[in-house]
C-alpha cells in the first residue's frame, strides 16, 4: 500500500476508530465484522465497500491491519466525497472530510452527529427532542477507548441529582439532536465520534436503571448490539477544523452521541464535551470538589479514609456496584483510602455516573492522580501516582499503603524501586561475608533501602572500600577470614599473614554498617601489628605504593629484635646456596613464620631479577630474610614468587618474614649490595638496619620492582599474579635447562659408552 | 491455563467461582466443593500455634484424569482454588504459586474497597479481569 500521509485530525479519528473495531483489543487487526459495519454504516454502496476493501488490501491480507484499515478509512472519505475510488486518492485528494459513518437508528433519533462544536449552545439545540431517558437506547461502549470516549461537557454535571453541578453544564436535556451538521467545534475529539456511542446524560434523577443497563453494555466489550449508533461527523468542516482539538474549553463542547440499542430499554443521550479530554475537569468542578474534600477531611494532603468516602458517595444513590467501580478506578494506589486527586476523580466519575455517562473500564488519564516525586518517597500524603506506575495501579508506590498487607510484598520492591532515586546516604558494605556484613546488608534491604547489598557501596576511605572489595575478593591464602569486628579474633593470627593491612581495612569496612565512616584504623592496628608489629600497616598505608618496602620496612622496628636470633640461623640460611637451600632455608628458620618463605622467595625471585641470575640463591637467601619481614603486605606476591623461584617454596602464606629477617641477615655481602642500595633508597622509614636494611633492603629491593605490594590485597592480587607469571617463566626457563642437561647427559652418556665400547675393544689386545 | 477459579469464604461458601465457559461448569463446581475437603485436611494438619509457619499455598491438593487441583489460603481463611488443566505441562508449581499470589492481590484489592462488604459476592471487574486473564493465559 502505498504510504498514507494522514493529518492529525485525521490520524486520532482513525485511530479511534480502530480501537473501536478493535474489540479484541489487539491492537494490530481488527475484526472484519465490525469493520464492514463500519463500511455499512458509510452508507456506501456495496460494491464500493467491496472496492475499498479491495483497494486497501484487506482482501489480500485476509484482514485488516492498522494500515489497512485506516487505508480504508480514508477511502471511505474519499468515496463520501464523491471522488473516484483509486489508490492514488488517498494521498492525493486534499483536505478530505473525515469519513462519515452513520448509524442506522431505530429510534427516532437515530441519527446524532457528534460534532466536536465549540458552543454550548450547541447544547440547546438538543433540547429538541429528549426521549425519555429510560427509553434511551443504551450505550454502547466500543471497546478501547473509553475514556476517551467520553465526551463529557466539563459543563455537564447536572445539578440536580448530583451534589455537583456545574452551572454551564446545560441540563441533561437533551441531546437529542443529532446534528448533522457541524458543530466542530473545536474538533473536539475527532477520534470519538465514532467510536461508538457516546454517553448520554440523562436527565437527573434518573440514570440509574437505565445506565446500569447502559453500564452493563458499557462496561464489558459488549458486542455490539444489533444497532449501533454512529456518531456521524459534520462532514463539511475541514478536517483541519474538525479536528482541531481544543484544549480544555470544556464548557464549549459538546458532543453529542448516542447509541440506542434496540436490546436495551435505556438510552440517555448525553452532551459531550467536545473538548480533548471529556474526562478533565474544569476549575470550577474541581474547587467543589475540594471543598467538599475538605468537609470529610480538612487537611488537603491527608486521606480520606476508606468509610467516610464510603458514605458520602453513598448520598449520591449510585448504585453499590458502581460506587465500588467507582472506587475501584479512583482509588490509585489501592490503599483504601483517597486523596485529594483521587477524591476529585471519583467524585468527577460519581458525577459523570448520574449524568449518564458510562464509568470506564479505566482511570481516565486526566482523572489519574497526579504523579509524587520520586524522590519525595517520604511524601506519602499526596499523589498516589508515579509517573513510573502510572497505568499501574497495582503498583502506585506504596508511599501510603497501609491498608494493603497482600501487597506488601510487591511493596517493598517498589519501596526499593521508587527509592531507588532516593539514596539518600551511600551504605557502605563490606563484601566479606562476616556476620556484620550480613546484618547491614539486611538492615539495608529492610530498610528498603534499594541498595545492593552486594554491591560493595560505598565506603568511607577508598582505600578501604578498595581493600574491602579486595578483602572480599581476595582469600587470603591464610584463609584469612577477618570480616571485620567481629572476626576481630582472628586478628591475632593474622600478623602472619599480609592479612594485617587487609584486616584492619577489612574490619574498617566492616564497621561500615554504621554507615559511618569506617573508623580510622588506628585502634585496629595494634592487635594487627601485634605480630606484624614490625609491618606498621599505617604506615604501610600511608606511603605510597612505592613506599611500600619502606612500609615493609617500617616493619622494621620490630624486625630487629627479630634479627639477633636470627642470626644465629642465618648461617643455616646460608645453606641454600643452592636450589635446594632455599627451602631448607626456609624450612629451617626457626623463628621463619610459615609464611614467610613467600616472601623470601619473592624477594628472592625480584631479586634474581634484578640481580645476576647466579647469585640467586645466594640472594634467595638473603632475600629470604629479608623478604620476610618486610614481607606481609607482599605476601601472596611474595609467597608465590618465592615458589617459583626455587620451585620449591611453596608456602606461599604471609611470610613469616621476620623470621627471615633475622636469616636475611646472614648472607648478604653481596647480594645485599644492590637491594641495599634499591632498599635505602625507598626506605627511610629503616631505622638502623644495617644488616637489616640489607635484608629489607633486598626486600625492599625485591619488593620494589614489586610495586604491587600493595597496599591493599587488590595490589597483593596483582603481585600475586605477577609472581605467578614469573614463576611460570622461570619454570620454563629452567625446563628448558633441564632438557639441555639431559641431552646433555644423554650425550655424555653415549660419549662414555662409546668410550667404554673402544675401552673393550682395546682390551683384549691388552690381554693379548 | 486455570480452568476454572474459584474464592471460597471462611465459612465455605463461594465468594466468587469462574470457569472457562467451555467446560461443564457444574462439574468444576463439584471439584471445588470436593476440594475444600482437602484444604481443611491440609490447614488443620498445620498443626494450631502454627498458622505463622503456615505456608499460604497448599500445592496440589488432588489430581484426578484430566485436572489438577490447587489451593491456597489467605490468613483470614479465605481459601482460593485452582483447577488446571492436567495437558498443560507446562505448569509449574511457580507459576501456580504467582497466579495465586496475583489472585491473593487482587483480592485485596477488592477487600480495600469499601463498597465492599466481606461476605459479598465479589464483583469487582478489575478482578474478573485479572481471572479471565490468567484464565486464557495460556490457551
Amino acid at each position: 500500500m502505498e504510504g498514507l500521509t494522514l493529518s492529525d485530525a485525521e490520524q486520532k479519528y482513525y485511530s479511534d476508530l480502530f480501537s473501536y473495531c478493535d474489540i479484541e483489543s489487539t491492537k494490530k487487526v481488527v475484526v472484519n465484522g465490525r469493520v464492514l459495519e463500519l463500511f455499512r454504516a458509510a452508507q456506501l454502496p456495496n460494491d464500493v465497500v467491496l472496492q475499498i476493501m479491495e483497494l486497501c488490501g484487506a482482501t489480500r491480507l485476509g484482514y485488516f491491519g492498522r494500515s489497512q484499515f485506516y487505508i480504508a478509512l480514508k477511502l471511505v472519505a474519499v468515496a463520501q466525497s464523491g471522488f473516484p475510488l483509486r489508490v492514488e486518492s488517498i494521498n492525493t485528494v486534499k483536505d478530505l472530510p473525515l469519513p462519515r459513518f452513520v448509524a442506522s437508528k431505530n429510534e427516532q433519533e437515530s441519527r446524532h452527529t457528534a460534532s466536536y462544536s465549540s458552543d454550548s449552545e450547541s447544547q440547546g439545540s438538543y433540547s429538541g427532542v429528549i426521549p425519555p431517558p429510560p427509553g434511551r437506547g443504551q450505550v454502547k461502549k466500543g471497546p478501547g477507548s473509553h475514556d476517551v470516549v467520553q465526551p463529557r461537557p466539563s459543563a455537564d454535571q447536572q445539578e440536580p441529582a448530583s451534589p455537583v453541578v456545574s452551572p454551564q453544564q446545560s441540563p441533561p436535556t437533551s441531546p437529542h439532536t443529532w446534528r448533522k451538521h457541524s458543530r466542530h467545534p473545536s474538533g473536539g475529539n475527532s477520534e470519538r465520534p465514532l467510536t461508538g456511542p457516546g454517553p448520554f446524560w440523562s436527565p437527573f434523577g434518573d440514570a440509574q436503571p437505565g445506565s446500569s443497563a447502559g453500564d452493563a453494555v458499557w462496561s464489558g466489550h459488549s458486542p455490539p448490539p444489533p444497532q449501533e449508533n454512529w456518531v456521524s461527523f459534520a462532514d463539511t468542516p475541514p478536517t483541519s477544523t474538525l479536528l482541531t482539538m481544543h484544549p480544555a474549553s470544556v464548557q464549549d463542547q459538546t458532543t453529542v452521541r448516542t447509541v440506542a440499542s434496540a436490546t436495551t430499554a435505556n438510552e440517555i443521550r448525553r452532551q459531550s464535551s467536545s473538548c480533548d479530554d471529556p474526562w478533565k475537569i474544569t476549575d470550577e468542578q474541581r474547587q467543589y470538589y475540594v471543598n467538599q474534600f475538605t468537609t470529610i477531611q480538612p487537611d488537603l494532603n491527608g486521606f480520606i479514609p476508606g468509610s467516610a468516602a464510603k458514605e458520602f458517595f453513598t448520598k449520591s444513590k449510585l448504585p453499590i456496584l458502581e460506587l465500588s467501580h467507582i472506587w475501584e478506578l479512583s482509588d490509585f494506589d489501592k490503599d483504601g483510602a483517597l486523596t485529594l486527586d483521587e477524591f476529585c476523580a471519583a467524585f468527577h466519575l460519581v458525577v459523570a455516573r448520574k449524568n449518564g455517562y458510562d464509568l470506564p473500564e479505566k482511570l481516565p488519564e486526566s482523572l489519574m492522580p497526579k504523579l509524587i516525586d520520586l524522590e519525595d518517597s517520604a511524601d506519602v500524603g499526596d499523589q498516589p501516582g508515579e509517573v513510573g506506575y502510572s497505568g499501574s495501579p497495582a503498583e502506585a508506590p506504596p508511599s501510603k499503603s497501609p491498608s494493603m498487607p497482600s501487597l506488601n510484598q510487591t511493596w517493598p520492591e517498589l519501596n526499593q524501586s521508587s527509592e531507588d532515586t532516593a539514596i539518600v546516604h551511600p551504605v557502605p558494605i563490606r563484601m566479606t561475608p562476616s556476620k556484620i556484613h550480613m546484618q547491614e546488608m539486611e538492615l539495608k534491604r529492610t530498610s528498603s533501602d534499594h541498595t545492593n547489598p552486594t554491591s560493595p557501596l560505598l565506603v568511607k576511605t577508598s582505600d578501604l572500600s578498595e581493600e574491602s572489595k579486595i578483602n572480599s575478593s581476595v582469600k587470603f591464602p591464610s584463609g584469612n577470614t577477618v570480616d571485620g569486628y567481629s572476626s576481630s579474633d582472628s586478628f591475632p593470627s593474622d600478623p602472619e599473614q599480609i592479612g594485617s593491612s587487609v584486616t584492619r581495612q577489612r574490619s574498617h569496612s566492616g564497621a561500615s554498617p554504621d554507615n559511618t565512616a569506617p573508623p580510622p584504623p588506628p585502634p585496629r592496628p595494634q592487635p594487627s601489628h601485634s605480630r606484624s608489629s614490625s609491618l606498621d600497616m599505617n604506615r604501610t598505608f600511608a606511603v605510597t605504593t612505592g613506599q611500600q618496602q619502606a612500609g615493609v620496612v617500617a616493619h622494621p622496628p620490630a624486625v630487629p629484635p627479630r634479627p639477633q636470633p636470627s642470626q644465629a640461623p642465618g648461617p643455616s640460611v646460608h645453606r641454600p646456596v643452592d636450589a635446594d637451600g632455599l627451602i631448607t632455608h626456609t624450612s629451617t628458620s626457626p623463628q621463619q613464620i610459615p609464611e614467610q618463605p613467600n616472601f623470601a622467595d619473592f624477594s628472592q625471585f625480584e631479586v634474581f631479577a634484578a640481580s645476576n641470575v647466579t647469585e640467586e640463591q645466594d640472594s634467595e637467601a638473603e632475600k629470604h630474610p629479608e623478604v620476610l619481614p618486610a614481607e606481609k603486605a607482599s605476601d601472596p606476591a611474595g609467597s608465590l614468587r618465592v615458589a617459583q623461584t626455587d620451585g620449591k617454596i611453596e608456602e606461599k602464606t604471609a611470610a613469616s618474614v621476620p623470621a627471615n629477617v633475622s636469616k636475611g641477615t646472614t648472607p648478604l655481602a653481596p647480594p645485599p649490595k644492590p637491594v641495599r642500595r634499591r632498599l635505602k633508597s625507598e626506605d627511610e622509614l629503616r631505622p638502623d638496619v644495617d644488616e637489616h636494611t640489607q635484608k629489607t633492603g633486598v626486600l625492599a629491593a625485591v619488593l620494589a620492582p614489586q610495586p604491587s605490594i600493595p597496599r591493599s590485597v587488590g595490589k597483593d592480587k596483582k603481585a600475586i599474579q605477577a609472581s605467578i607469571r614469573r614463576n611460570k617463566e622461570t619454570n620454563t626457563v629452567l625446563a628448558r635447562l633441564n632438557s639441555e642437561l639431559q641431552q646433555q647427559l644423554k650425550d655424555v652418556l653415549e660419549e662414555r659408552i662409546s668410550l667404554e665400547v673402544q675401552l673393550e675393544q682395546l682390551r683384549p689386545f691388552s690381554h693379548l | 491455563m486455570a480452568v476454572c477459579i474459584a474464592v471460597i469464604a471462611k465459612e465455605n461458601y463461594p465468594l466468587y467461582i469462574r470457569s472457562t465457559p467451555t467446560e461443564d461448569e457444574l462439574k468444576f463446581h463439584y471439584m471445588v466443593h470436593t476440594s475444600l475437603d482437602v484444604v481443611d485436611e491440609k490447614i488443620s494438619a498445620m498443626g494450631k500455634a502454627l498458622v505463622d509457619q503456615r505456608e499460604l499455598y497448599l500445592g496440589l491438593l488432588y489430581p484426578t484424569e484430566d485436572y489438577k487441583v490447587y489451593g491456597y489460603v489467605t490468613n483470614s481463611k479465605v481459601k482460593f482454588v485452582m483447577v488446571v488443566d492436567s495437558s498443560n505441562t507446562a505448569l509449574r508449581d511457580n507459576e501456580i504459586r504467582s497466579m495465586f499470589r496475583k489472585l491473593h492481590n487482587s483480592y485485596t484489592d477488592v477487600m480495600c474497597n469499601p463498597f465492599y462488604n466481606p461476605g459479598d459476592r465479589i464483583q469487582s471487574r478489575a478482578f474478573d479481569n485479572m481471572v479471565t486473564s490468567m484464565m486464557i493465559q495460556v490457551c
